[in-house]
């Protein structure tokens, strides 16, 4: 069974950022804010609250769909598998997410997609991300 | 190899409209980065004996090594010359600046000259500009000043937004700076800096990485760290009730400053707490970037302002300092009034504490007939009967509305020295008190410590240690001094002090050598000693004495958990720190 990362409690994020340093660190081998496929920010304004963007991990997903090389593939289940041999840095992907979830890695021109590791969820005090399990039958 | 960018320093000149930036491996080798390499930069480039709203004066914002890179390692030093006390000028803050100041490449930032015109500082990574601020100028509220820059700066989330509000573009002696809304450089007037220098505010945004040579042996300490500050009760203390806890424990030892210090207990401690803060207001919890703590206690106030049910609802950030200033020491004894006041205090961009203490004085000294109506402009302040009389007399001293408010905007020292009422004028070396009346520890630090706080050694702690324990007045001044030199330390790298039992200087430098950099803890200790002599050194060179300071009166009136006070054993003791800090040959008898 596929997995995803979840937000599964945004009121409960205090902005700390690990889970964007984990990622980096285990992604990477760095430390920063930019090179992560999970991204935090403010909702405008510490007071409102934040967003956390993750990839969705959708059955049909249009970044696949708009990628003109094949480099994006779906992934049996849901989410997508990224070959980066075959990416021409067209950063349509990047275009198609609307929920802005594909990262653009501006060191080395190519989309940061998520692995749906869950690495980052084991960094996060308030249990604001999961890592779940989805099944094709579960629209989500 | 330690990351290079921390060795860059950003020099920008407001009088000259220019910046570069200077390898400086020299000052981040030797002294680490924070406090260390800021004082070292403050001796650089502050002239012996200028005035501190002068353009000669300096800003110095630093970082440190493990800045970005280590949990809670989430603070920025502030270093100037201090125009509330005319010497030596710390002051810290969290929110995002540490991150975006590492981020964007740099170790430390140092502004120097002024400005002509109001202007802002943009700072994105290698692109720094210095843009037109006036329209800024003037505005009401520090809030709206952040919401303006958040629409037209970039780097959403990853950035921080230092501000001043009306104190400081009108030179109130202690006006802080406002960061990220909630966090602030609070002590010792770096606000008015800024004004001096018609600087409204820097916004900085940081967007590079750092990268580790060595992951594996960086990130066992990292995950090591992370586990013990989220998975054990070390921290819980700063992230359930957060700093206000202190304030029923504080009064009922006695040791809670009230109405203005004439006595130690506040009868109406209960309402004004953590706990009922908590239960009644508390919204949310949020941290500074890289804090899986969350101590940034946000209320929510509900405010009722016309009828009909028509609500404004405002959220404001709470702490012990600015419960203590604004709230017993005001003998205001209603959590909405506090909140009130805070959320006033901080959009006109007043330090919390200097201003309930210079606004405590102003009562005392309006019942005792020192001062009247004719001074006060008709306000009739009244230990927390009306909280709006406070609101009014805080928005007079940021505009210094008349000549006493003016003389208000400059600290309770200036104003009492006019109008009288030094006995219980509650400052020490010219810095308005903080809220630890807990015995004679507490009070040689204010006396002692570089900021003339409670920040440099804690003596609170250790006054609450001798309740327990008994413990002689050398073995008090052997901790307070020993206290200060860790502190050095821990903010050298930058790490919140409320790290400090997590961050213990054998896991500092197993931190530290992750990254390449090799201390053993005597040579860390050696450096926390040398930054006590620099900062001293600061002090002396500007005029500061800890043998000639004034003590009020007051404060050996009231009664500490420990007892009386009397003079002859504060200066006994002040002569005893110099002696075990080794600085005979900076301080003289």
């Amino acid at each position: 069974m596929p997995h995803r990362v979840s937000v599964v409690g945004i009121e409960r994020c205090i902005g700390c950022y690990s889970c964007m340093f984990a990622c980096s660190r285990l992604r990477f081998n760095e430390v920063g804010m930019a090179r992560s496929a999970i991204q935090v920010r403010s909702a405008g304004g510490i007071e409102r609250g934040f967003i956390v963007i993750v990839c969705r991990a959708c059955i049909d997903p249009p970044c696949a769909k708009s990628c003109p090389t094949s480099a994006l593939k779906p992934r049996p289940g849901g989410g997508v598998i990224l070959n980066e041999d075959k990416c021409t840095s067209c950063k349509s992907c990047y275009e198609a997410c609307i929920v802005r979830a594909i990262v653009w890695d501006d060191e080395r021109d190519k989309p940061i997609v998520c692995r749906y590791c869950g690495f980052c969820t084991k960094f996060c005090p308030h249990n604001v991300i999961a890592l779940e399990s989805i099944g094709r039958e579960i629209l989500v | 190899m330690t990351d290079p960018s921390i060795y860059n320093v950003l020099y920008i000149d407001l009088t000259e409209g220019k910046h570069e930036v200077q390898e400086r491996r020299d000052l981040f080798e030797k002294y680490l980065g924070g406090a260390g390499v800021a004082v070292k930069l403050l001796e650089e480039e502050c002239p012996k004996g200028v005035d501190p709203l002068s353009p000669e004066n300096p800003i110095i914002f630093t970082v440190g090594p493990l800045t970005g890179l280590f949990p809670l390692a989430s603070k920025t030093v502030a270093m100037f010359k201090s125009p509330l006390t005319r010497n030596f000028g710390e002051s810290h803050a969290g929110g995002r600046s540490a991150a975006a100041i590492r981020f964007a490449g740099y170790g430390a930032i140092v502004i120097r000259g002024a400005s002509r015109n109001p202007v802002y500082i943009s700072i994105v990574n290698d692109k720094v500009k210095i843009k037109d601020a006036t329209t800024l100028w003037g505005m009401r509220s520090s809030y709206a000043v952040g919401r303006v820059l958040r629409e037209v700066e970039p780097g959403a989330g990853k950035r921080t937004i230092m501000r001043i509000g009306m104190a400081g573009e009108n030179l109130v002696r202690y006006a802080n700076v406002v960061v990220e809304s909630y966090r602030h450089f609070g002590r010792l007037g770096l606000g008015a800096v800024f004004g001096s220098k018609k600087l409204k505010a820097i916004v900085i945004v940081g967007t590079r990485s750092v990268k580790i040579d060595d992951v594996k042996a960086y990130t066992k300490v990292y995950e090591e760290i992370y586990k013990e500050v989220t998975e054990t009760g070390v921290m819980s203390k700063y992230h359930v009730l957060g700093t206000s806890e202190n304030v029923l424990p504080l009064n009922m030892l006695g040791a809670l400053p009230t109405r203005n210090l004439m006595q130690a207990r506040f009868e109406l401690a209960e309402n004004i707490s953590g706990e009922t803060l908590a239960e009644k207001y508390l919204a949310k919890k949020i941290a500074c970037t890289h804090c899986p703590i969350g101590c940034i206690h946000l209320a929510s106030l509900r405010i009722a302002f016309a009828p009909g049910h028509e609500y404004e609802t405002l959220i404001i950030p709470y702490d012990y300092e600015p419960i203590y200033a604004l709230g017993s020491m005001l003998g205001i004894g209603s959590a909405g009034d506090v909140l009130r006041l805070i959320e006033k205090i901080e959009g006109l961009g007043l330090d919390a504490i200097s201003t309930g203490v210079v606004m405590a004085w102003a009562t005392e000294a309006y019942q005792r007939g020192l001062i009247t109506e004719r001074e006060t402009m008709r306000l009739r302040p009244n230990w927390g009967e009306d909280v709006e009389v406070y609101i009014r007399m805080a928005e007079r001293i940021a505009r210094r509305a008349n000549e006493f408010y003016s003389a208000l905007a400059d600290g309770v020292e200036a104003a009492a020295s006019k109008y009288g009422g030094l006995d219980f004028a509650l400052t020490c070396g010219g810095n308005e008190i903080p809220g630890y009346h807990t015995g004679p520890a507490a009070l040689v630090g204010f006396i002692t410590g570089p900021r003339n706080s409670h920040l440099d050694s804690a003596g609170y702690s250790i006054d609450q240690k001798a309740l327990v324990k008994p413990m002689s007045d050398e073995e008090m001044i052997k901790q307070l001094v020993e206290e200060e030199r860790v502190r050095n330390v821990l903010t050298s790298l930058v790490i919140c002090l409320f790290a400090r039992g997590i961050y213990k200087l054998d896991r500092v430098s197993r931190a530290l050598e992750t990254l390449g950099i090799r201390r053993s803890l005597e040579e860390l200790m050696q450096l926390g000693a040398e930054i006590q002599r620099a900062k001293a050194s600061f002090k002396a060179r500007e005029g500061f004495n800890p043998y000639n300071v004034r003590i009020a009166k007051r404060f050996f009136e009231t009664p500490t958990p420990q007892g009386r006070l009397t003079e002859e054993r504060i200066m006994r003791m002040i002569s005893m720190y110099i002696d075990a800090a080794d600085l005979k040959d900076i301080y003289r008898a």
